[in-house]
């Protein structure tokens, strides 16, 4: 996985919401709040960046923590929810 | 389909704009209000505007425009570009019945996007008599349209008595088209479905069966077209969590500019529903009586009040408590801790022995026929 671009699938839209100060993902007649963390990571879903790529950027962004894990564990359910695809 | 939102609310982040009631079909379980005769003084392109722009300050997210048939307002474009202008996700749903491919793709540059295709039946001999007009093919050749402009296709499928034995062929036509959703939707009773009960509703035994049918292919299709289908909820212990608790998140406008926390509100009595002509989305949200008459907890009554299961489904459908027991406030009486649950079992018991020999005449919603129901056929629960 670590070495692939993830993107979004066309059935989903990502946007920032300001009345909720958070990031959503709208799909047909449905939406989804996403958490800070995935918010982060979904904004550098592009399908031009490599997961590798990805998981520096949010370390260089919130230093101090090893986020591979997450990050993994994150793209693995959202590619099972149908969010992205590799 | 909604996500988690739960964790999200005190806002309206679902507007529905009915846009029109006018329609070129004539479906006899449609859940429009039978007196959509009276409803030809129509928002103005500006006033849906304006609309759009108030409630999206809101915090409305997603826009749905519906109907009637929505394809009628000559200023759905119009609509379309300004609903995108300001960041919603605009659902067009539609017979298709208006449309053509020329259309569809317009609609794709004016940034619609989703389209939503009803059909009634899986063949054109159903499909056409139940909406009264011969559609089917031009739904056919929508739904390939649709498909080719890139649009997420969503399917939409009301399901009742006589179209519920074709629920293989139904999910089949779906894969054929290449859908990625598909709704299949037990009739709600309300509006002209409700005039036609006798007919429609299926019976517990077609219930189960159709229930089979759709969880046997929500796995076999799995991760290529996803299937939801909802349960039809007379017969059910639990009342559905309507709109997700009233003045919640949902924000439905009428063609004639009233604001409804659902769209089958109107049919409830001693309310006055405020209208946008008149009354900001703010204002009407956070202040008028109807949004506040049943929202949160504190107008219920037993045996809702002190359940553990408030909370959950909010009490059920207002509408349907209304309509069975003249109550609007009391549960919903397909949960079976309300005192009309068993009067409900019986009436439905009934329907469903004699329905099976009923076949027509189905009352279609058409204006005349408008004109001449103008009151909610009533089930004779005991109480009345
Ligand atoms: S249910 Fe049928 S009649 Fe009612 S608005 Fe939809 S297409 Fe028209
Ligand atoms: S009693 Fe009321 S709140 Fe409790 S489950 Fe039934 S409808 Fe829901």
């Amino acid at each position: 996985m670590i070495n692939q671009m993830p993107s979004l699938s066309s059935m989903y839209r990502f946007q920032w919401e300001e009345a909720q100060s958070s990031y959503v993902l709208l799909y047909p007649e449905g939406m989804v709040k996403l958490s800070r963390t995935a918010g982060e990571i979904l904004k550098r879903v592009t399908g031009k960046t490599t997961v590798k790529q990805l998981v520096s950027d949010l370390e260089t962004e919130f230093p101090g923590s090893d986020l591979e894990p997450d990050v993994l564990n994150f793209l693995t359910e959202a590619e099972k929810n149908g969010w992205i695809s590799f | 389909m909604a996500g988690s939102l739960s964790s999200i609310s005190g806002k309206p982040l679902w507007l529905l704009a009915e846009l029109t009631y006018k329609c070129p079909l004539q479906c006899p379980y449609c859940s429009n209000p039978l007196e959509i005769s009276k409803y030809s003084n129509e928002l103005t392109t500006g006033d849906w505007f304006r609309v759009l722009r108030e409630a999206r300050a809101l915090g409305a997210m997603q826009l749905g425009l519906s109907g009637g048939e929505p394809l009628v307002r000559k200023d759905l474009e119009e609509i379309i570009a300004e609903a995108h202008r300001l960041g919603y996700y605009s659902n067009l749903i539609t017979s298709g019945v208006g449309m053509d491919a020329d259309r569809v793709a317009k609609f794709k540059t004016s940034g619609l996007d989703h389209i939503q295709i009803s059909f009634q039946a899986s063949d054109k001999e159903l499909n056409d008599f139940l909406g009264g007009t011969s559609s089917f093919a031009h739904k056919l050749e929508m739904a390939r349209a649709v498909k080719d402009q890139g649009y997420p296709m969503v399917l939409n499928i009301v399901l009742h008595q006589k179209n519920i034995e074709q629920l293989e062929d139904i999910i089949k036509m779906c894969v054929e088209l290449k859908a990625d959703f598909v709704e299949l939707a037990s009739t709600q009773y309300y509006g002209w479905s409700r005039l036609n009960i006798d007919y429609l509703l299926p019976t517990r035994e077609q219930v189960t069966k159709a229930e089979s049918i759709a969880k046997r292919y929500q796995t076999e299709l799995e991760g290529k077209m996803k299937i939801l289908y909802v349960v039809p909820d007379y017969y059910e212990k639990r009342p559905k969590a309507c709109m997700n608790g009233w003045g919640s998140i949902f924000l439905t406008i009428a063609p004639d500019g009233r604001a409804l926390p659902c769209h089958a509100a109107a049919t409830l009595p001693d309310i006055e529903f405020p209208n946008v002509r008149d009354n900001s989305i703010e204002s009407i949200w956070d202040d008028s009586n109807a949004f506040n008459k049943f929202r949160g907890f504190e107008w219920m009554e037993e045996p809702c009040r002190s359940c553990p299961e408030k909370e959950k489904d909010f009490g059920g459908c207002r509408c349907q408590a209304y309509m069975m027991t003249g109550n609007a406030a009391a549960a919903d009486p397909v949960c079976d801790k309300s005192p009309h649950h068993a009067d409900l079992q019986a009436e439905v018991a009934l329907i469903e022995k004699t329905s099976a020999n009923k076949n027509e005449p189905l009352i279609f919603r058409t204006m005349k026929n408008s004109k001449k129901y103008q009151t909610d056929k009533k089930l004779n629960l005991s109480q009345n």
